[in-house]
């Protein structure tokens, strides 16, 4: 059992010089068999986890992952946390998410340093104005904090915004969430780690999937780089990979796995306290704790497993970044890198049961899953433990693309995929 | 950022071209008589391999003609690139876990 975090444990363990700190999480070897395994140690498989234990007394649960827990996805997107999503059910999913990530840090008892500065999405032309007093008022009638802002009241909310973008990207506008903001990445995975395996949940690190094993339409375990594992229930949540696991399985999936790129700069003193992104451009940036500024790029056009990305890409943001805010010219960027992301055709993800019993599959979130991870695990621990949909995660469904009740976020989203 | 030889023009940078998705992929030759499953099928179910992948591409900046190119998705080596319409290349499966 981790102990209890807390100002009294903080002072308590600097007498000893911070050496007697136990380990958050524990790291056992794999059981024979468990009642259900959860394939990928990012956000959204470690909240599964969690809620599993938490909230549906699933007490035998391993969650497995291929490399180290949080180092895929969940360590490489721009931590931007917003809900103002333009569909009905959109809205329901992300809002869910945004509330509880409002209360994770006590929850977990995990400083998740959520920060909820506010989220500008501008407009550079009349179109995007039109769109984007659309989803103001379609978010506000979903009870969602949602404002449209006009140029000056953009200049007084962000300071650093040169409105005329340069001539080639003008701010006619803007819309604000103000309870939108981010959070530190890696420490929500570590957080959900932690709250997990205290709940008797084993996390099983460096244990690659192989293979499925299916026995009359109904999945029996898995071949693991540590020898076969018995399973009930098996969840995927594998981002850019879901394709992978699904071939093993042989489902087929709507996705396509493209590299995303974001970059930092070097760190500079506080110059941006809120969030700006332009959905046109395909440009987001917030400044960090650490002073870096976090930007986010757009996704390569053609298929790729590369976890780097192309480099015009990062040169379209760059510029679009540079005309936005001169300020920014001088600046060396850092670091960049890429993270494989799992497109669906309507840019909304999959929560879904599969033709295989007992396989469950939570993919396609795309270029904007960590804003999801809380609402994400929660609704697929439900679809998981009940074996039928969560209420909010049934339009969700892989089923949709023989209906054809397609959730299009594509650029109603707030940004273009 | 690729380098891709343009069966018309010789190697270009991939800034000139457009990506056409997945290659041979057949129009129903009968749509009248398909399943919802089958065309969901043929409009959204397509590969994503971690290996070897088939793929469409058009020459935007340059000839403006579609050619394929089998490409490995995990190296972005370009193994083969042919004419619409010739067969698919025998290239042996790469395909990683």
């Amino acid at each position: 059992m981790a102990s209890r975090y807390s100002a009294f444990s903080l002072i308590k363990n600097a007498l000893s010089y911070h050496e007697k700190w136990t380990p958050a999480w524990r790291s056992p070897e794999p059981k024979k068999e468990y009642d259900i395994i959860i394939v990928g140690a990012g956000g959204h498989g470690l909240a599964t986890a969690y809620y599993l234990a938490k909230e549906l007394g699933e007490r035998n649960v391993a969650v497995i992952e291929r490399g180290w827990l949080g180092g895929g996805n969940t360590g490489r997107n721009t931590t931007i946390v917003r809900s103002n999503y333009l569909w009905d059910e959109s809205a329901a999913l992300y809002e869910h998410a945004l509330r509880l990530w409002e209360g994770l840090s006590q929850e977990l008892n995990y400083n998740v340093m959520f920060s909820q500065r506010g989220v500008l999405n501008l407009a550079h032309n009349e179109h995007d104005m039109r769109e984007i007093s659309r989803r103001v008022n379609a978010n506000r009638l979903n009870g969602i904090d949602s404002e449209f802002l006009n140029a000056e009241q953009v200049k007084e909310f962000c300071p650093p915004i040169d409105l005329r973008g340069g001539g080639r990207y003008p701010v006619l506008g803007a819309s604000l969430q103000r309870r939108a903001g981010t959070a530190r990445h890696d420490a929500v995975a570590w957080g959900y780690a932690r709250g997990a395996s205290d709940l008797g949940v084993d996390i099983i690190q460096e244990c690659p999937v192989n293979a499925m094993r299916i026995e009359n339409g109904k999945i029996t375990g898995l071949d693991t780089g540590k020898g076969f594992i018995g399973a009930r229930k098996v969840g995927v949540v594998v981002a850019g990979h879901s394709t992978v696991l699904a071939d093993m399985a042989g489902i087929s999936l709507p996705i396509k796995s493209v590299p995303l790129q974001a970059l930092v700069s070097e760190p500079v003193k506080p110059c941006i306290d809120c969030v700006v992104m332009s959905g046109a451009v395909h440009a987001y940036v917030s400044q960090s704790d650490k002073g870096e500024l976090v930007i986010g790029a757009g996704v390569d056009k053609y298929n790729g497993y590369g976890q780097r990305g192309s480099l015009p890409v990062t040169e379209e943001t760059l510029a679009a970044v540079c005309e936005l805010f001169p300020q920014f010219r001088r600046m060396r960027m850092l670091r960049q890198w890429g993270g494989i992301v799992d497109v669906c055709p309507d840019a909304s993800p999959i929560i879904s049961k599969t033709p295989v019993q007992g396989l469950y599959f939570n993919c396609g979130w795309g270029t904007g899953g960590f804003k999801a991870t809380p609402g994400s695990g929660h609704v697929f621990a439900h679809t998981i433990a009940k074996d039928e949909p969560h209420p909010l995660a049934a339009p969700f469904s892989l089923d949709r693309y023989r209906t054809g009740y397609l959730i299009d976020e594509h650029g109603a989203a707030a940004v273009a995929h | 950022m690729l380098l891709i030889p343009c069966p018309y023009c010789g190697e270009r940078e991939e800034t000139e071209f457009s990506f056409g998705d997945e290659a041979h992929i057949q129009r129903p030759a009968d749509p009248d008589s398909l399943s919802d499953e089958e065309w969901a099928r043929y409009v959204f179910m397509h590969t994503n391999p971690k290996g070897v992948h088939f793929e469409q591409w058009v020459h935007t900046a340059g000839c403006r003609k579609w050619f394929n190119v089998v490409r490995d998705t995990v190296s972005y080596e370009i193994l083969a690139v042919y004419e619409m319409g010739k067969p698919k290349p025998d290239i042996e499966d790469r395909r990683q876990v």
